[in-house]
């Protein structure tokens, strides 16, 4: 049993509401951020904590609260980024679900350190029974004096407030965020100016991740430097993955990042293994944006090492081997799912989700998603791969925000390691349709050269 | 010019008007902003005249939005057809939106959504004849877990099977009867 650190509390009865969150020791980091602590020495816990954006980018969380400009008289505000949307990602939904207290309380002590007396909670449209139990427990922590005017007689004022976005992926992006949370169309901006000088309504933002920010009670309770202790290397504390695809136990887990990618597959504890006794292909690791892997670059490393669940050991090898920790969305598949097919569904989503600003992801998704199911339909012919290497490459990196990458990489990751089962598509067009194309050499050990 | 619109605006706003507990909501939700920025209570706002006006945004609704908000219309159509959430057309009572994404996709949702369609008898994006159900296809709405997954208004149906989606079919069917 790994630490546990979000959801130690998450199986006590009735932990949803106020009452039994308090009584299992809840709010008591907000006592003593506003009593104990300035908003200065709060922000120097968190960058001991060597805590990272939980959202996929990875950054730095009290460096990122540093940067925040603070003139003289104008107000600052937090927000937290609740639109997860990344395909494969559902573990800020379980937090806020079960656990709306911790989120909050995370939220009331950033929101002391940052000097935001508004807070808001950006959370996708879909999410719309998850908007009304965060508004019953901001209700509750209100009447309880942990929100409101004069919070434990410090002075500090704040409000906390849920605003439901309306279906657009896109919004995750933090500067489209801003842009939806002041009521336009989710057009990233482009920086500079970062949120932390100018963001919404032109005021110093932060935009935290939901899993952030409910990092941040704990690593005020125990302290920065015990909570830098949990983990390995620059992937401190606990990562929540939500495992979804082929496994037996489906669901969000919470790891200390020194487990094995092999043993989080296959112990009882977490993923139970690949379903119906079938055998891996391949697995996404950190939400559809990231590289996916075969089985065997899965569990090893070019290297012939043991990949473990941590920010460093997932992204060894860089893209020709590697992937990324992502959000932590695990999409694990198995010997009988297509590949050239996964890939379609991925392109079609990032089309679909594409705000039209930048004409390389605009039109880049478009032909992509197009080319694909040319192939997945037995249409295809075998100068489509190079096309389709051709267009990826040209939207990644040439896009005012991150989208742009996040389709091209999927694209780019499923012809690097998967492109024989491309070619079979196209020289097979007609059993492509009836079969597919199995689980081939992709678990085989690899070479390490000597 | 300006005369036209604001006598075809008045009529307008004479059939289409949030109710007072409605209006009480919409002043709650503006009040959340700072002075002068209550454009930012517009998703918010576009959700519960959705909710109050059959499920979808006329033309009429959107303009009495912009001017509840004290916005320009196309403030409110730009944002309104940038949202996969807002109906543009009319919609049947209840709406799937069944999710077709990759983690779902290999989970089994082609199948789920092969069988909704035959046995509502209705292609994506339709309505059943009597008005009662809507299909649609979205892309991932954070269920990957619990998948294949659909949406009906603000609940997740999740783990769906044929039994199930029959389940959900009766459910709803009954539910709309009962209102007629």
């Amino acid at each position: 049993m790994g630490v546990k650190l979000l959801l130690d509390k998450a199986h006590v009865p009735g932990i949803r509401t106020y009452d039994v969150y308090r009584r299992e020791g809840g709010y008591r980091s907000v006592e003593k951020a506003l009593k104990e602590m300035n908003p200065e020495s709060i922000v120097e816990e968190v960058k001991k904590s060597g805590l990272r954006g939980r959202g996929g980018a990875g950054f730095p969380a009290g460096m990122k609260w540093s940067f925040i400009a603070k003139p003289e008289g104008v107000p600052r505000h937090l927000v937290c980024n609740a639109d997860e949307s990344e395909p494969g990602t559902f573990k800020d939904r379980y937090l806020m679900e079960f656990l709306p207290h911790l989120l909050l309380e995370g939220l009331i002590v950033s929101s002391f350190a940052l000097g935001s007396n508004d807070t808001y909670i950006y959370i996708r449209g879909e999410y719309a029974w998850i908007t009304d139990i965060l508004e019953e427990a901001i209700k509750e922590a209100h009447a309880n004096g942990w929100l409101g005017k004069n919070i434990l007689g410090t002075g500090f004022d704040c409000a906390i407030h849920v605003q439901r976005g309306a279906g657009a992926y896109i919004c995750g992006e933090e500067t489209a965020l801003i842009e939806s949370l002041e009521g336009n169309r989710g057009n990233p901006r482009i920086k500079p100016p970062f949120p932390a000088i100018q963001g919404v309504w032109q005021r110093p933002t932060v935009v935290n991740n939901v899993e952030t920010l409910a990092s941040i009670g704990p690593i005020i309770n125990m302290g920065g430097d015990e909570y830098a202790k949990i983990g390995v290397g620059r992937s401190t504390g606990t990562k929540l993955i939500s495992a979804c695809g082929n496994i037996n136990k489906p669901g969000v887990y919470e790891i200390d990042m020194t487990i094995s990618v092999e043993d989080f597959i296959y112990s009882d504890e977490f993923c139970g293994g690949i379903a119906n006794g079938k055998k891996l292909k391949a697995c996404i690791p950190g939400g559809s944006s990231v590289p996916i892997l075969p089985a065997n670059l899965l569990l090893k490393t070019a290297k012939g090492e043991t990949r473990y669940m941590n920010y460093e050991s997932l992204s060894d090898g860089g893209f020709a081997t590697g992937s990324m920790m992502g959000s932590g969305g695990f999409i694990v598949l198995d010997e009988d799912q297509c590949i050239v097919k996964n890939t379609y569904t991925l392109a079609r989503f990032y089309r679909h989700e594409s705000c039209g600003q930048c004409s390389p992801c605009r039109e880049g998704t478009g032909w992509m998603e197009k080319i694909l199911q040319k192939i997945e339909t037995g249409k295809g012919s075998m100068s489509d791969i190079d096309l389709l290497w051709d267009i990826q490459r040209k939207i990644e990196g040439n896009t005012i925000c991150p989208l742009g990458d996040a389709a091209a990489w999927p694209v780019a990751a499923a012809i690097r390691h998967f492109r024989d089962e491309f070619e079979w598509h196209i020289n097979n067009p007609d059993l492509s349709q009836t079969s597919n194309f199995g689980l081939q050499h992709y678990a085989d050990p690899i070479h390490v050269p000597a | 010019m300006l005369c036209v619109q604001s006598i075809e605006k008045k009529r307008f706003y004479m059939s289409i008007q949030f109710n007072e507990q409605q209006m009480t909501e919409c002043k709650r939700l503006v009040a959340r902003y700072p002075e002068g920025k209550q454009k930012s209570a517009l998703l918010p706002v576009l959700h519960l005249a959705q909710e109050s006006f059959d499920g979808w945004l006329s033309t009429e609704t959107m303009d009495y939005v912009a001017s509840v908000l004290s916005i320009e219309p196309i403030e409110v159509y730009e944002v309104a057809s940038f949202y996969s959430m807002y109906n543009l057309k009319p919609v049947g009572q209840f709406v799937f939106e069944v999710c077709q994404t990759g983690p779902c996709m290999i989970s089994g949702s082609d199948n789920i959504i092969t069988y909704i369609q035959q046995q509502l008898d209705i292609k994506p994006g339709e309505t059943t004849k009597d008005g009662i159900f809507t299909l649609k296809l979205v892309e991932c709405l954070g269920a990957c877990g619990y998948a294949p997954m659909m949406q009906v208004g603000k609940i997740y149906k999740e783990h769906l099977t044929k039994e199930k989606v029959d389940a959900i079919i009766t459910e709803y069917r009954s539910q709309a009867a009962a209102k007629n």
